[in-house]
């Protein structure tokens, strides 16, 4: 026991000493290097095209759905044989099949599940083009100006997407 | 471009990474722990700590050195958080409860990074900073210390000195983890990972909450740690935005663990000892991925709970290494995976965090397998094993028993009480075999030191704080003190000369034994549990 407290001592004076190299000094100079001007646009996010909020409106292109309690993210957690959930599921189908005025068995899979961090930025190709109709019609801008938009905020490297935030201000700008 | 191309395509991109590191890297932390100098800044800290850099330690006083510094780790965590309300940047983010802070405290100290709290309505950037971004990089140092000790056991001969835990300890930190992590911070940044000091931002009339996330981001994932700076871990845009930072990510937490096994056959003399580890953990790693990534391509609702830029092969390979490491980051959510994809994710874990596992830990685990299996192959054939020189006697192979068997005693009875409180029925998010599931995760999680959870489960009660809290404890300890016993009594033996009777260990016949050792510790372990959870639901 004598040799435990013996180390646990010199541990803690140790301990301290790190925690100013890795705890104080370390998040600084991470901090100092992300002030840099061109190195990162936005580390404090401002203006920020990273997540997807839902914006009031028709004339707003609609994000995935999000089962996140802000501020806190998150998803469902609901498995795949979960049925309250497969209920949850079916009635967004149906709700957005009769919002975009098209069949249920159009509604993409992006469009009615919950995302891992409930702020997912993106939808498929797929859910865009279906809201197309609707933007244009409650925007006021022709469906060839919308599709122009929509595929202005198309990006990916691997995985095709769409990013909402940005083609929702996209929207307000040639509004 | 397919999604099976493009999954291929970021497989390859991955392994080629690793490829192109693993030799300089390998070599370079061989050279770290070999090194007799010391720099002036370790010397500095040597000073402060009272510490004798070049004095050397039994492996009694090397456990006492990770003890007492595990200890005084957890106690200093836990003022933290209990004193949080008097600190700066905490947001009006109070003191965190006791249990919770219990918890947690040990979770980081552990190098498990099991999160029973929520980031962004409990933790304040002080506590994450000079908390538990420092454990995220201690307790790394620790596992790595501890690896080198057993490998000294095997390199040295009739001593009973095993190193100085300090001086492992300090050059860990200083010369591995810290630079790698300040290059990886700002490569993260770079990337678009967010580091601010604001509470939030306001994105178009919604409050979002955000934090000095790349510096925690980038040690995360290089210390296979994986405790997410918010909620959503790394499935949240500002800790992971792309799918480039996503596969820097998966390579950082990829990193380490493959490359010392390089560094393993530097130190041993013998190269080809560390490739056929690597050829055993490469070839488990592969076959979960296609298990995982299979399961999920052919689901019911394969994007429920993951991310669309990361999709399902950016998901799957994500859940694949960070179970298969002990990261325990998620980009993901596993608990809306398949029966068969989670429950791929949850026998990661029940492998014993070898496939490549976590820093330092990786290593010294599949060691103490190697162990096992060349037991196994000396009881057929009537001989006494023998593994890189060293006679594996009754005092060696007690010492990986026990070794291996921590994890799976103290995750079982965890998790078998949990079953049956009345409590435990309303913590679980889904019900049936997916409920079992989320039970087993969590104690599998814990045991093995991972942090990743089926996060549908409330694990906010005293019952599951306290003994997910001490699963952690044991998890962790108990292999440590076994692995120092182990190294001790190696390090004090003669070397066993190479006859015609001695089973090589480089070879393929050595690769299948050791993956079969791995495959059937686990399965005889845990099949019964696994049918009951992940096997029952991927049947159904």
């Amino acid at each position: 026991m004598e040799n435990f407290f013996k180390q646990a001592w010199a541990g803690l004076r140790i301990l301290l000493v790190l925690t100013v190299v890795c705890g104080v000094l370390y998040p600084m100079a991470v901090w100092g290097v992300s002030r840099i001007p061109g190195l990162h646009g936005n580390a404090e996010a401002t203006d920020t095209t990273l997540v997807a909020v839902v914006r009031e409106g028709d004339q707003y292109f609609v994000p995935r759905p999000s089962a996140a309690t802000l501020p806190a993210s998150g998803g469902s957690n609901k498995g795949e044989l979960n049925e309250d959930y497969t209920k949850v599921i079916a009635e967004r189908r149906t709700e957005i099949a009769q919002r975009e005025g098209v069949a249920e068995d159009q509604v993409p899979q992006d469009a009615v599940t919950a995302s891992a961090s409930g702020l997912d930025p993106d939808i498929s190709q797929e859910y865009a083009e279906l809201q197309v109709p609707r933007v244009a019609r409650a925007s006021g801008l022709s469906v060839e100006k919308v599709r122009e938009l929509v595929s202005a905020g198309t990006g990916g490297t691997f995985t095709t997407t769409v990013n909402v935030t940005a083609l929702n201000r996209a929207i307000d700008a040639a509004r | 471009m397919s999604p099976l191309v493009a999954g291929l395509l970021q497989v390859g991109i991955l392994i080629t990474a690793l490829a192109v590191v693993y030799r300089p890297f390998g070599d370079y932390m061989a050279r770290v722990f070999r090194s007799e100098k010391h720099s002036k800044l370790e010397l500095a800290i040597y000073r402060f700590g009272r510490i004798d850099p070049n004095s050397e330690q039994k492996w009694s006083t090397y456990a006492y050195g990770v003890l007492g510094f595990s200890f005084v780790g957890i106690v200093l965590l836990y003022v933290l958080q209990r004193i949080q309300s008097v600190l700066p940047f905490n947001f009006e983010r109070g003191n965190v409860p006791e249990g919770m802070a219990f918890n947690t405290a040990i979770s980081f100290v552990t190098n498990t990074n099991w999160q029973s709290y929520v980031p962004e309505a409990v933790m304040g950037h002080t506590v994450q900073m000079v908390g538990l971004t420092v454990q995220n990089f201690v307790s790394a140092a620790v596992g790595l210390a501890v690896a080198v000790a057993l490998i000294r056991g095997f390199v040295r001969h009739q001593t009973d000195r095993l190193g100085n835990f300090w001086v492992d300890l300090v050059r860990g930190t200083i010369r591995i983890l810290l630079p790698i992590a300040f290059v990886a911070a700002i490569v993260l940044i770079a990337l678009g990972v967010t580091m601010s000091i604001k509470s939030g931002v306001d994105v178009d009339g919604q409050a979002i909450a955000n934090a000095p996330v790349a510096s925690q981001e980038a040690i995360k994932e290089l210390g296979t740690n994986g405790g997410g700076v918010l909620n959503a871990n790394s499935a949240h845009p500002f800790e992971n935005p792309n799918e480039w930072s996503n596969l820097f990510e998966i390579f950082l937490l990829l990193a380490i663990p493959v490359a010392l096994t390089r560094t393993f056959g530097q130190l041993v003399g013998e190269k080809k000892q560390g490739y056929v580890l690597l050829s055993v953990m490469g070839g488990l790693w592969a076959a979960m991925l296609a298990v995982i990534w299979g399961a999920e391509a052919s689901g019911l609702r394969p994007l429920e709970g993951k991310e669309l830029r990361f999709d399902v092969a950016g998901s799957a390979i994500f859940a694949n290494s960070t179970t298969g490491t002990s990261t325990g980051a998620v980009n993901s959510l596993h608990d809306s995976y398949t029966g068969l994809g989670g429950g791929g994710a949850l026998l990661n874990m029940l492998f014993g965090e070898m496939t490549p596992g976590g820093v330092g830990t990786g290593i010294y685990s599949i060691l103490v397998m190697a162990i096992i299996a060349m037991f196994l192959a000396g009881l057929m054939v009537g001989r006494t094993p023998e593994y890189l020189g060293k006679k594996l006697g009754r005092k060696e192979v007690t010492a990986a028993a026990v070794s291996i068997l921590a994890m799976p005693t103290v995750l079982l009875i965890g998790a078998g009480i949990a079953a049956i409180l009345p409590s435990t029925q309303g913590a679980l998010n889904n019900s049936g075999s997916h409920g079992l599931s989320e039970i087993l995760y969590a104690y599998a999680s814990a045991s093995n030191n991972n942090g990743s959870a089926f996060a549908g489960i409330t694990v906010t009660n005293d019952w599951f704080q306290s003994s997910l809290g001490l699963c952690m404890l044991f998890g962790r300890f108990l292999p440590i003190i076994a692995v120092l016993a182990l190294a001790g009594s190696l390090a004090a033996q003669k070397k066993v000369p190479v006859t015609a009777g001695t089973l090589p260990t480089t070879g393929p016949l050595f690769a299948s034994l050791l993956t079969g050792a791995i495959v059937l510790v686990a399965a005889l372990t845990f099949v019964p549990a696994l049918a009951l959870g992940p096997i029952a639901e991927a049947l159904l």
